[in-house]
């Protein structure tokens, strides 16, 4: 479980974010949704220590990583696996050596059960036969799902996604999102993601944190979003002709 | 404000060199990318080096033949003199200078690109100390390669000045007895260890420029320029002073 309390963080007198509270649950895909520029991307850095909070604590299982020294710090990240929004593979790496370089670097297996480890991780992610390739010769698509691998490798106990659905067409998009849920619920991970595509809020939506303006806004699930009273929130998720068109027909007759 | 901004810098340099210099997490992989950088950083140099010297060898013979060498003078001057330039600056000095441009703006385009793809974030966010496990590999590598291309720079010198020979401008007994006039060993070693700092500038300095990378692909280039102008500038200030603290 993964704890942020009274989170503030500004940039040179300008405040990013304001008094975050949320708890992420484990097992569960937790999903932190907003505009662009709203404060989501500054959110999951300050979690995963990218950025160090003004103010606030975030608490991993209890343990506050803001105050730990940086062994703990180092000993911590081991159980954090992320994906982020432009896959960061390693490019002069294979697909293969990619996912094996968390195990090449922390595991004491050999050589033989690392190759063992990143094969299986790459099966998970249903790319038996891209070991060989270099992320520049794969997909977009497939490069997000190289780096699912990488990350699930060492076994996370904590995995956090910064948009991943970014610049996938919608089908990519959704098994994407498959594979994320269906890998926190296999190994009962705390799994964070950031981002502003309503299909995957619809989809995978377990727990929801809406921001605006850096200000917590919103939290509830997918099954409360579609009914939330929140002005801020339904102008975010209803700004899809689409989505307001099912909200429209799923409004209860008028009694008059 | 200049000086301010010149001292943030240094300082910031120094933090990075700090968390650079320290043991490899994993020995394997240090190995791995040591070896791998000797041979990008080094032996894909080899060519361009080879290339120059032997050209500038072969120049610098022509021009003192043509304009000091006169009836006055020992007929070995050209080949003294020759030795002499490719020995005590050419192959350090004016050789670190060149690799800076090919060498230094490919490392600082390397880790900045790697910067702004958000490759170093995800090796932060593993737990691995960045800095050390990109930068440390470059300078070890570079500072191991570099004494082979000065060795090699200052041979193909020399085989560019007997080039001239064999095209009549000079005779190659003159040009042997010029090479082998009052030689000094200890300026060899003086080129290799000079050649030794401005390895450790070139590559240092580049990392630094690639490392604090912020933005996109413009950036990138911007560093890339700022990482050769800057390490040039330190070398040609340095070497006034290795050259009168070796001479």
């Amino acid at each position: 479980m993964i704890e942020v309390q009274h989170l503030y963080k500004s940039f040179d007198d300008r405040d990013i974010l304001i008094d975050i509270n949320m708890v992420f649950r484990d097992g569960q895909t937790n999903l932190i949704i907003g505009q662009s520029g709203s404060g989501k991307t500054v959110l999951i850095k300050n979690i995963v220590g990218l950025f160090t909070p003004t103010k606030g604590k975030v608490l991993y299982d209890g343990r506050d990583f803001v105050t730990m020294n940086k062994r703990e710090r180092v000993m911590l990240r081991r159980e954090m696996g992320m994906i982020f929004q432009s896959a960061a593979l390693f490019d002069s790496m294979t697909v293969l050596e990619n996912v094996m370089f968390p195990l090449d670097m922390f595991s004491d297996m050999n050589q033989v059960d690392r190759v063992k480890r990143a094969r299986f991780c790459l099966e998970r992610v249903n790319l038996k036969g891209a070991e060989d390739k270099m992320p520049g010769e794969i997909s977009g698509g497939m490069q997000k799902r190289v780096a699912i691998a990488r990350a699930i490798a060492l076994n996370p106990k904590y995995l956090f996604c910064d948009e991943p659905n970014s610049g996938l067409d919608p089908k990519t998009s959704l098994v994407i999102d498959e594979l994320i849920s269906g890998i926190t619920h296999e190994y009962g991970m705390t799994t964070i993601i950031n981002t502003h595509d309503m299909n995957s809020v619809l989809g995978i939506g377990e727990s929801i944190l809406y921001i605006c303006d850096g200000h917590k806004e919103w939290e509830g699930s997918k099954d409360e979003i579609m009914s939330a009273t929140n002005e801020k929130l339904n102008s975010f998720i209803f700004a899809s002709d689409l989505l307001r068109k099912v909200k429209e027909e799923n409004r209860p007759p008028s009694p008059l | 404000m200049f000086v301010i901004k010149w001292l943030a810098a240094y300082g910031r340099y120094l933090q990075l060199m700090g968390r650079v210099m320290s043991l490899p997490e994993r020995w394997r992989m240090f190995m791995r990318q040591y070896v791998r950088e000797m041979g990008s950083l080094g032996v894909d140099s080899i060519g361009i080096v080879l290339l120059i010297s032997f050209f500038i060898g072969a120049v610098i013979c022509i021009q003192i033949k043509l304009n000091i060498q006169s009836p006055w003078m020992p007929t070995f001057t050209t080949g003294y003199t020759t030795r002499e330039i490719m020995l005590l600056e050419f192959s350090s000095s004016i050789m670190c200078l060149i690799l800076a441009g090919k060498v230094g703006s490919n490392i600082a385009s390397e880790i900045g690109t790697m910067r702004v793809t958000q490759q170093i974030d995800a090796l932060e966010i593993m737990g691995v100390n960045s800095a050390s496990f990109l930068i440390l590999p470059k300078v070890i590598g570079m500072m191991t390669m570099i004494p082979f291309l000065v060795v090699f720079s200052i041979v193909a010198g020399f085989i560019g000045a007997y080039a001239t020979a064999i095209a009549g401008i000079i005779t190659p007994e003159d040009l042997t007895v010029g090479l082998l006039h009052s030689f000094n060993s200890w300026y060899v070693w003086t080129s290799i260890i000079k050649s030794i700092f401005f390895a450790f500038i070139i590559s240092s300095v580049a990392s630094y420029y690639g490392y604090f990378v912020e933005g996109g692909s413009f950036d990138v280039g911007k560093a890339s320029t700022n990482a050769v102008v800057s390490s040039s500038m330190l070398i040609l200030f340095s070497d006034i002073f290795l050259t009168s603290m070796l001479a």
